[in-house]
């Protein structure tokens, strides 16, 4: 199958409802390029609001638009979007209620090489701690769509991470579980549970194919809503497994893996593994360089597993 | 309706909100009185009624701060009632809390964090342009915050997408917490700054003055094809020598004699706002105004009496 980029899914889905929905709006801060949104900007110019390089005023103008009416799609960097707006996000967006999605692309170290001005390891734990925020993380290209679709529906803000690369589906086409701020059981199994958001949920699912080979049945959970977390689904995957791990691009502290110990310390107590990005700027390459650094890819999430298995 | 009178009687209140919260900015409460005055009661298409209508003015109060003087207006709108507000204020669990909350009525969106309100106007006015929509959109900035790099990404795009339907204020009061403007961060060449940005710069003489505002305000909805900003150049602490002109008064609760003779203040400036605006009113209009100003000053003493009261009680 195609491989399709989550951003441009995302565009995809917007210009079809664009047909339709005059009050659709998108924004890029001179991303309009990077953001795969070139087409929607060339279909839609009435549509489309160019901020120039300025982010807090995307969000801000965003919040503006959305208080008049239009359903505002911020579209810009992850690093930028999350932490030098994230003021606006706080207030304008989040404080205000106003119905902004905040679309942040070539989220975690998808711009590899250009280092750690580029990339955004924190947007998670940043943009959690807001209230009034939703987060998510879409897996693959499927569920970016299943996921626009839902957002569309509704008149609150939120912040959506996707990827720079076209990844492998997770899903196939026509059968894409999908329930809005529910996560998908990819697998399951009851020695272990891997709870996985983004583009990790992937390798995750791959990581349990070769445990099934050595016998270890593995539980996979697509945990694309951050915020709100699926506590029911974490205390369903973990409950009977012997060990937990997680495993998000993203820094060590206040994402996923923080999220789904605080669930499973009070509901189901037992070790949970987090298999997070380093508290240090990555090592220079591409996004697969440094997943497989940090054992960020299936091997390195089997042997995670085995190992907590070992010692739980 | 008297509004150089109002804005007078909106400033006694504003000071007794300020007493009952026991908090408040009330040098900026007083600078930017006149201006919210000119756009509440005549400017502007807002009241409880429209509040549901796509076609009603937007407001936002980027020095969100003067919290106390948009409260005070709001109530004398209609949006809530004073009593709620006084008694309320800054209280625990409040809605009303010491920046505007846009859970209250009349409020657009929330402020408090200063460099926010422009950009999510041009946000507004954008929308009125796409909307094709005849309304206008109105902000007040403080000029201290004129520091704040957001305000100007917001100056860029307005002039770049012609909003003429955006007009901007800026409460030009000349002090900010730490002392005068031009010593914390120097912006005296205002005018040329945003003439190069591409706005229509109108320069209010006398921003407590709601005639001259008026004027400026009726200027800018004639102007075609970019945005326009009013630099009131007003008094912070307007109202009472107590105040004016002192940095120290950036945010202060009156003590009971410093209140009582802001009361003495205002109430002479009401008093003569009612006067001078009975000379051009008929004969009963005069002796509506001058049996008005005669309970403003009766509300006066009383006042000052109960504060004396306080002070040797």
């Amino acid at each position: 199958m195609a491989k399709t980029a989550n951003k441009q899914m995302i565009c995809e889905v917007l210009m079809e409802a664009a047909k339709t929905d005059k009050d659709i709006v998108a924004l890029c801060s001179d991303s309009r390029g990077s953001g795969s949104f070139t087409p929607f900007a060339d279909a839609y110019p009435e549509q489309f609001v160019e901020t120039g390089i300025a982010e807090q005023n995307l969000v801000s103008i965003a919040a503006g638009l959305a208080k008049c009416g239009k359903k505002a799609y911020a579209v810009s960097p992850a690093c930028f979007l999350s932490t030098r707006s994230y003021e606006q996000c706080k207030i304008d967006a989040a404080y205000s209620n106003t119905n902004v999605k905040l679309i942040g692309i070539s989220g975690g170290v998808s711009y590899g090489a250009l280092g750690m001005s580029h990339h955004s390891a924190q947007d998670v734990a940043a943009m959690s701690a807001i209230p009034n925020m939703r987060v998510y993380i879409p897996s693959d290209h499927l569920q970016t769509r299943e996921l626009v679709r839902a957002l569309l529906k509704d008149e609150k803000p939120a912040y959506i991470r996707v990827g720079r690369n076209a990844v492998d589906p997770v899903y196939e086409e026509g059968n894409v579980p999908f329930a809005m701020d529910k996560a998908t059981f990819v697998a399951k199994g009851e020695d272990a549970a891997i709870i996985a958001c983004g583009e990790m949920v992937g390798p995750a699912k791959a990581a349990a194919k070769l445990l099934e080979k050595e016998g270890i049945r593995a539980t996979v959970l697509d945990m694309y809503c951050v915020k709100p977390l699926d506590e029911a689904a974490i205390v369903e995957a973990a409950t009977h497994a012997k060990a937990v791990v997680t495993v998000e691009e993203h820094a060590p502290f206040g994402g996923l893996g923080s999220m789904v110990a605080q669930v499973v310390c009070r509901e189901c107590p037992k070790k949970v593994f987090n298999m997070t990005l380093p508290d240090a700027p990555v090592v220079t390459g591409t996004s697969k360089e440094v997943f497989d650094t940090y054992g960020l890819n299936a091997e390195g999430i089997a042997a995670k597993v085995k190992e907590a298995l070992e010692i739980a | 309706m008297n509004l150089k009178a109002l804005a007078y009687e909106l400033r006694r209140d504003t000071v007794d909100l300020i007493r009952a919260g026991k908090a408040g900015h009330i040098g900026g409460d007083m600078s930017v009185m006149e201006i919210l005055v000119e756009l509440y009661f005549r400017q502007m298409n807002i009241s409880p009624e429209n509040m549901d209508s796509p076609e009603r003015d937007l407001f936002v109060l980027s020095k969100g701060h003067s919290v106390e003087a948009y409260y005070s207006v709001l109530a004398k709108k209609g949006f809530f009632t004073k009593e709620q507000l006084h008694k309320e204020f800054s209280k625990y669990g409040s809605r009303f809390i010491g920046h505007p909350n846009n859970k209250l009525p009349g409020i657009e969106m929330n402020s408090g964090s200063l460099g926010h309100g422009l950009p999510v106007c041009v946000g507004m006015a954008k929308a009125g342009k796409m909307d094709h929509r005849s309304y206008r959109v109105y902000t007040v900035m403080g000029d201290g915050e004129l520091a704040e790099g957001s305000v100007w990404e917001g100056a860029m795009a307005a002039s770049h997408y012609k909003l003429d339907n955006l007009c901007a204020v800026v409460d030009r009061n000349r002090l900010q917490i730490s002392g005068g403007t031009e010593e914390v961060m120097a912006h005296d060449d205002l005018h040329e700054r945003f003439n190069s940005f591409g706005w229509h710069v109108i320069d209010v003489a006398d921003g407590n003055d709601v005639d001259q505002l008026h004027a400026a305000f009726e200027e800018a909805k004639t102007v075609k094809g970019k945005p326009t900003v009013l630099i009131a150049n007003t008094v912070k602490g307007k109202g009472s020598p107590v105040m004016e002109n002192k940095a120290g008064w950036h945010h202060k609760v009156p003590s009971d004699e410093e209140y009582a003779q802001i009361c003495i203040d205002l109430a002479k400036a009401e008093e003569v706002a009612l006067v001078n605006g009975a000379r051009d009113t008929n004969d009963v209009a005069r002796a509506n105004c001058e049996a008005r100003a005669n309970d403003v000053m009766k509300a006066n003493e009383a006042a000052r009496m109960n504060a004396n009261e306080e002070v040797y009680a």
